[in-house]
């Protein structure tokens, strides 16, 4: 089925808001469920995109970015399915086909969000030198632009399926390589170690040392959630903060009571 | 004297929608710098005048930020009020804003994930799912309605929070609370740091070390177990003795490092990306050399 010239603009822009979304996790219009009913609204073909939607978002439940780690592409994976979907005119009987293609897009689109978070570093550069200048307007428009090309990065891949039809994406998809793929997801693996390393050299004094060590060891044991090493962290420093005061304020607190002596204190209240 | 800068309750809800925008420019340099910057920036303008402090305002949050997106919204909070306080003349350095937040962002990133993408958005989008399977447009629609009620409330409320109790820490400038608060933080700070870095920097070797073949009695004999369900039993009895299911043992390079202490390759990484950013090497470059070591490591047979 073809799709007039308003209904191609309005999938773009679903793509758009999906793509957005897809980074910035708020109003979760990337969402499976959200996505491709949105995609079904403006192309007429409601109901069976409404199905593929929920069969979709039952798979990407558990989906999640988490941390710098960055889970398959929920945005791509719907929008892109969706518009094979409503391409191959089959309704509700092309559901399950569409469905087994949104896993590989999920991962097409984990490369291509990779890409754009690289590229995002660039940008942050250039906002670097707004801050020079303090210049608020300067910030404002490149986060803009940021944002957008996260909207770009399904826009593009929408259009391109709109253009080329569905049959030329599924060999594109099969034609991929895993080194490729694989490579990269090891690459994204370490390169959270670069963040770390400039907080890292900004709050490393002697003292604190100590405690990315014993951070360091204490999560090797799996079974410490990250709540319980927030936990174990806050009583540490607790612990050093109040132990640092009495090494240092044996004097201080003889101006109050003249004994330093706080049980002899209560005594002597009696 | 001049009136005291605060921010009215317009100015903290201008803050709260642009944190909307937290995540745009995530990147693998800083992550959520850009968005925590650009969020802050209506409370920035109103605080600082001169374009000195603006600068010196703008470059101090551009440092590296990362933490659930909601959850990011307490800290800002607890940032308004010391940028407020900072602003009105109180000496809060660069140093105890960054330690706030960093020590802020690692447990609280811990608590929004298990919440917020493992809790409340599986339940709510089971639940709009299996509407939409069935056809019901309702699915999308209350998946769409109760996600964004509970995140907006949830943001909108933390923040005050945070901006609350925030302006109660700033406040107590008689005591050492504010000096114990900085050094309380960079503590927690390095303390999560380590464990993040042990927990999310991900490097894995796969070469084997060596396959040396077991002696016999060493390993269970599969061609010498009786038949049937007396066989699986008796397979897993000797396996209980510790007997091995493999006639070869297998060492890998990993299982060798990390009979050392796991995460060592990701602290020595880390370690490693430390020097070179000293030693004034783009993060950039460290990015992209890392991609390209992923990928011709991996082509390699090593990772």
């Amino acid at each position: 089925m073809s799709l007039n010239f308003i209904q191609i603009i309005l999938v773009l822009i679903v793509s758009f808001l999906a793509g957005m979304e897809g980074i910035l996790d708020e109003f979760e219009f990337h969402q499976p469920v959200i996505a491709c009913t949105l995609i079904g609204l403006v192309t007429g073909q409601l109901v069976p995109c409404l199905i593929l939607g929920g069969s979709l978002q039952m798979i990407a439940l558990g989906w999640a970015n988490i941390g710098a780690a960055v889970a398959p592409d929920a945005a791509l994976a719907s929008v892109a399915s969706a518009i094979i979907l409503v391409l191959g005119g089959q309704g509700k009987a092309g559901v399950n086909s569409a469905i087994a293609l949104a896993v590989p897009l999920a991962v097409a689109g984990l490369l291509l969000t990779t890409l754009v978070r690289t590229l995002a570093t660039a940008v942050v550069h250039i906002m670097d030198k707004a801050a020079e200048e303090g210049s608020f307007g300067k910030i404002d428009f490149w986060q803009i632009v940021a944002i957008c090309m996260q909207g770009v990065r399904i826009a593009i891949p929408a259009g391109f399926i709109l253009a080329v039809g569905s049959g030329p994406v599924k060999a594109l998809l099969d034609a991929m390589p895993t080194w490729l793929v694989d490579g990269l997801g090891i690459g994204g693996g370490m390169v959270v170690a670069v963040g770390y390393a400039m907080v890292i050299n900004m709050m490393a004094t002697a003292e604190v040392w100590p405690f990315f060590a014993i951070g360091f060891v204490l999560a090797t044991v799996s079974q410490i959630t990250l709540i319980g090493l927030g936990a174990i962290g806050v009583g540490l420093a607790l612990i050093y903060l109040n132990l640092s005061k009495m090494g240092g304020s044996g004097n201080g607190s003889s101006t109050n009571s003249g004994s330093g002596d706080p049980v002899g204190d209560i005594i002597d209240t009696y | 004297m001049a009136d005291k800068i605060t921010l009215t309750k317009k100015d903290r809800w201008a803050v709260c929608w642009r944190s909307t925008f937290l995540q745009g420019s995530w990147n693998y340099e800083r992550m959520q710098n850009g968005g925590w910057t650009y969020a802050l920036i209506p409370a920035l303008k109103k605080l600082y005048t001169t374009k000195e402090d603006r600068v010196l305002a703008l470059k101090r949050h551009m440092e590296f930020f990362n933490t659930h997106p909601y959850l990011a919204s307490p800290v800002i909070g607890v940032t308004l009020a010391l940028e407020e306080e900072r602003a009105n003349g109180a000496p809060i350095d660069d140093v105890t804003i960054q330690g706030v937040k960093v020590g802020m962002m690692g447990p609280l990133a811990g608590v929004g994930d298990p919440v917020f993408w493992f809790t409340v958005r599986p339940i709510l989008g089971a639940l709009g799912a299996s509407l939409a399977m069935a056809g019901n447009i309702m699915g999308p629609i209350i998946f769409f309605v109760a996600w964004n009620i509970i995140r907006v409330a949830f943001m909108w409320y933390t923040q005050e929070f945070g901006y609350k109790a925030g302006s109660r820490i700033a406040d107590d400038m008689s005591g050492s609370l504010l000096q114990d608060v900085t050094k309380g933080a960079s503590i927690l700070g390095m303390f999560i740091l380590g464990s993040l870095v042990n927990r999310w920097v991900s490097v894995k070797f796969t070469p084997t070390v060596s396959d040396v073949k077991l002696a016999d009695g060493a390993f269970i004999d599969w061609d010498k177990l009786p038949s049937g369900a007396k066989g699986i039993h008796e397979a897993l009895t000797q396996q209980a003795n510790g007997l091995s299911l493999e006639n070869h043992k297998v060492t890998t390079l990993q299982a060798n490092l990390d009979s050392l202490i796991p995460g060592l390759a990701a602290l020595l990484l880390t370690l490693a990306c430390m020097w070179l950013l000293k030693k004034k090497v783009s993060p950039i470059v460290i990015i992209l050399g890392l991609f390209v070591v992923g990928i011709l490591a991996h082509l390699a047979n090593l990772m």
